[in-house]
């Protein structure tokens, strides 16, 4: 139980950004699903995390830091670049699939379904900060990368890291 | 004559002294009709004295019977025989089969454990088992929840269980377990969680705790004596556990113990390595983090350490030192003495004396190996043993968020617990090896327990320059320091070796092929593609007349993990697309064991 109430909390806090006021650039350029950007973040039209990759390749900080934190945190069991292994599926159909809600949610609360012939479990992660800080990061990376716009790979080229992004990073870390 | 020797000696054992078990387990080891121990004898040599089937007519070997385990997930580690019966062991949930070879292996008991399946998920990169043990009659298991089953060897009843850590803090199993004297002696997984690393011997009738040495601690903890444990032939002093460590990140300092251990009976020394230092971001953890990264000799009557040494003082790429402790008497300078051979993650194959821990050789095993330009072999400068580390792969002076590229090996090691053979006739070591470079960014995390505690990006790649694939089985002269030939693999060989008195050598690719190659010249000699890629160790046992040569396949662990999808290589430039093989365009998951013969 207290688990999952901490996984909601995580889960808002991915949906707070989008309450802030440092709305800019309504229109930004390119045909991503990217509409708009907030607190060094780039979110859709409905206010969900969104990839955004400029026209010479450079990627948003959000989709740099995923790529690291995926391969961090969930490359030993869902294989390099999102591409699935032995063990797990790949994630970046995964994404294409389910939205970001069933996403989080999948990701806070791990799933277990262990029979004679299925030993796998995906872990629950709700109350690791090195996840959840940062499942926005990783949900927009995977998404990028089903969406077929991200090569595998380290990104060549991204943007500066937002100040926003870096005091959010340093309070949820902090924070219990 | 053999089979009456097995049998009477399980009647010797019901006295169950110390020195019985020992002569017991001894004498079957001598014994080539039978494999007793996952790594061929306690010298770990994965050597048969079999030679019925030999080089001339290997390439006539053909499938005598299979066995599907039913589990799906990596297979490492081998069968073992004991008279005539072969116990198979599976992946999570760790059953135990007993195969009656008088009967066409009919299951003549079946173990199951009843494990929390919250132990799966803690269980970094994939569930593997590397098999069960045997000694005194008894079929000893170390399970994936850290429980130690002791099952009686004719009908799987347990005799007792032991706990020996807690997978809620992220402490698993995958390694077997050493059976020496009374006692046997056990590991423990988890670096990638924080654990603190430990080595723990438990009676072997009754299952109660003896001894445990930790890797990191104060001196109590790690059974280490300020005066008379040494390092490189000195004494390492006082609290040597802690004191390379800042503050109280030692408690959670890794240098977990899930390799392949080796046993001295006239020494009386247990070896084995320790593990990587947590976490794999080398600025959390300033100084040499002692004792990860370390080859130990411990008593194996009282834990004590008699002398370590450290091969990676504070690791910056994960190159845990776990891998087989490989235990020669060959000449050296004209003199015969007692050698311990290890090829470690670094890329580095060592030879020591193993009665002192004097190290003799330290040379690279694959030339592509770049993040040192080797190891100080001068007893009188102040850096002897310690690699001399290249600025330009060092993760550590590269720092936080910066991405160190073209390091090699791969965090995968140039080679990881698949274990080596060692053949007498030749000798050789026949290694199974890694040829997979990596970029490394490490940076900040934060520890809680039974949580991941990883702090480092990395990608991997096939070794730039170089033939393409991502494996090479190379044979070795341990003496020398020497590659003596090199067979390039495609993928990684992730399966151990066995060598035999036929002259020839076998090993399991992760496509699913067992191969036999010539043991002077490495020539292919005969293959046959099993149904799933191969992460187990050869064996081989004789039952009637005929040898038999036996593997699991059932593709997984790090290698299914990290080359399903192939690989791509960053330095091909911007955009560059396809990438090496996949894995995955070769097998598919499995769990198998084919067991091979001459014709009739
Ligand atoms: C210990 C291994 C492990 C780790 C680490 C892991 N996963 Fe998983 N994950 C799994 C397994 C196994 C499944 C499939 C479970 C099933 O369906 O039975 C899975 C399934 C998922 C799914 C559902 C996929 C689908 O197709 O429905 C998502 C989403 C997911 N994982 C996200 C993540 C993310 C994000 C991370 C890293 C933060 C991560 N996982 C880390 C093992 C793991």
């Amino acid at each position: 139980m207290k688990r999952f109430a901490q996984a909601l909390v995580f889960g808002a806090m991915a949906g707070l950004a989008s309450a802030g006021s440092a709305t800019e650039n309504r229109d930004l350029p390119g045909n991503g699903p990217a509409a708009y950007k907030e607190n060094g973040r780039y979110y859709t039209e409905d206010g969900v995390p969104a990839y955004f990759i400029a026209e010479d390749g450079t990627v948003d900080w959000a989709t740099f830091s995923g790529f690291r934190r995926y391969h961090a945190e969930c490359h030993v069991c869902h294989g390099p670049d999102g591409m699935g292994s032995t063990y797990a599926p790949p994630l970046k159909d995964a994404v294409e699939r389910m939205d970001y809600y069933d996403f989080v949610y999948t990701v806070s609360n791990g799933i277990q379904n262990v029979s004679a012939s299925h030993q796998t479990v995906m872990p629950t992660f709700g109350q690791n900060k090195n996840v959840m800080c940062y499942i926005d990061d990783i949900y927009v990376y995977l998404k990028a990368r089903g969406d077929g716009v991200l090569e595998r790979g380290r990104p060549a080229k991204k943007e500066a890291k937002p100040d926003a992004i870096t005091a959010f990073e340093n309070e949820c870390m902090a924070g219990g | 004559m053999k089979k009456l020797f097995a049998f009477t000696s399980t009647v010797a054992l019901c006295a169950g002294t110390a020195a019985l078990a020992n002569d017991e387990l001894i004498g079957l080891m001598n014994d080539p009709t039978q494999w007793v121990i996952q790594t061929g004898n306690y010298a770990n040599h994965r050597y048969s004295g079999l030679d019925k089937i030999n080089r001339e007519n290997v390439g006539d070997l053909q499938v005598a019977w299979t066995f599907s385990t039913g589990v799906l997930r990596g297979h490492e580690g081998s069968p073992l025989v004991i008279g005539d019966t072969m116990y198979v062991h599976t992946p999570f949930p760790n059953i135990v089969y007993a195969l009656d070879l008088n009967n066409d292996g009919r299951i003549k008991w079946k173990y199951e454990p009843k494990q929390d399946a919250s132990v799966i998920p803690v269980m970094c990169c994939d569930t593997v088992n590397r098999g069960v043990a045997y000694a005194n009659n008894t079929i000893f298991l170390h399970q994936a929840d850290t429980t130690v089953v002791a099952l009686n060897a004719e009908t799987g009843e347990v005799k007792w269980t032991a706990v020996n850590g807690d997978p809620s803090i992220g402490e698993t199993n995958t390694a077997t377990v050493l059976p020496v004297g009374d006692k046997v002696i056990v590991g423990i997984s988890g670096g990638e969680f924080g654990v603190r690393g430990h080595v723990t011997a438990y009676n072997m009738e009754t299952g109660e705790r003896v001894w445990r040495g930790y890797s990191m601690g104060p001196d109590s903890d790690t059974l280490i004596d300020p005066e008379n444990t040494t390092h490189l032939g000195k004494p390492v002093g006082p609290d040597s556990g802690t004191n390379t460590w800042e503050g109280d990140q030692w408690k959670i300092g890794g240098g977990t113990t899930w390799g392949w251990y080796s046993y001295d009976p006239e020494l009386n020394l247990v070896y084995y390595g320790s593990g990587n230092p947590s976490t794999w971001n080398p600025s959390q953890r300033p100084g040499d983090n002692r004792w990860s990264m370390t080859i130990f000799a411990r008593d194996a009557d009282t834990g004590m350490a008699k002398w370590l040494y450290q091969m990676t003082p504070h690791d910056e790429w994960d190159f845990d030192g776990v891998n087989e402790m490989v235990l020669t008497e060959q000449e050296v300078d004209g003199q015969m003495r007692k050698l311990l051979t290890h090829f470690d993650r670094n890329g580095l194959g060592y030879t020591l004396d193993r009665e002192t821990g004097e190290l003799l050789v330290a040379e690279k095993y694959d030339p592509a190996v770049n993040w040192t330009t080797g190891v100080d072999m001068d007893p009188n400068s102040p850096t002897y043993g310690r690699p001399a580390v290249v600025p330009e792969y060092s993760t550590a002076q590269n720092g936080e968020d910066v991405n160190s590229t073209g390091i090699c090996p791969a965090a995968l090691g140039s080679k990881d617990q698949q274990p080596s053979a060692f053949s007498p006739r030749t000798n050789l070591f026949y290694v199974p090896t890694n040829h997979v470079c990596m970029d490394y960014e490490p940076f900040r995390v934060s520890y809680t327990a039974g949580q991941p505690y990883v702090g480092a990006t990395l990608s991997m790649y096939p070794a730039p320059d170089s033939h393409g694939g991502m494996g090479n089985f190379i044979a070795w002269d341990g003496v020398k320091g020497e590659i003596k030939w090199s067979i390039p693999e495609q993928f990684s060989v992730w399966s151990g070796a066995l060598a035999t008195a036929g002259d020839v050598v076998f090993y399991g690719t992760l496509e699913g092929y067992l191969k036999a190659i010539d043991a002077e010249t490495g020539e292919e000699l005969y293959r046959f593609k099993t149904p799933s890629g191969i992460i187990g160790n050869v064996m081989s046992y004789e039952h009637d007349g005929q040898q038999y040569i036996g593997i699991l396949s059932g593709v997984g662990g790090w290698a299914g993990i990290g080359l399903a999808a192939g690989l791509t290589n960053p330095n091909d430039g911007l955009g560059a697309v396809g990438g090496y093989a996949a894995l995955s365009d070769y097998t598919a998951l499995g769990g198998q064991l084919t067991v091979f013969k001459l014709p009739d």
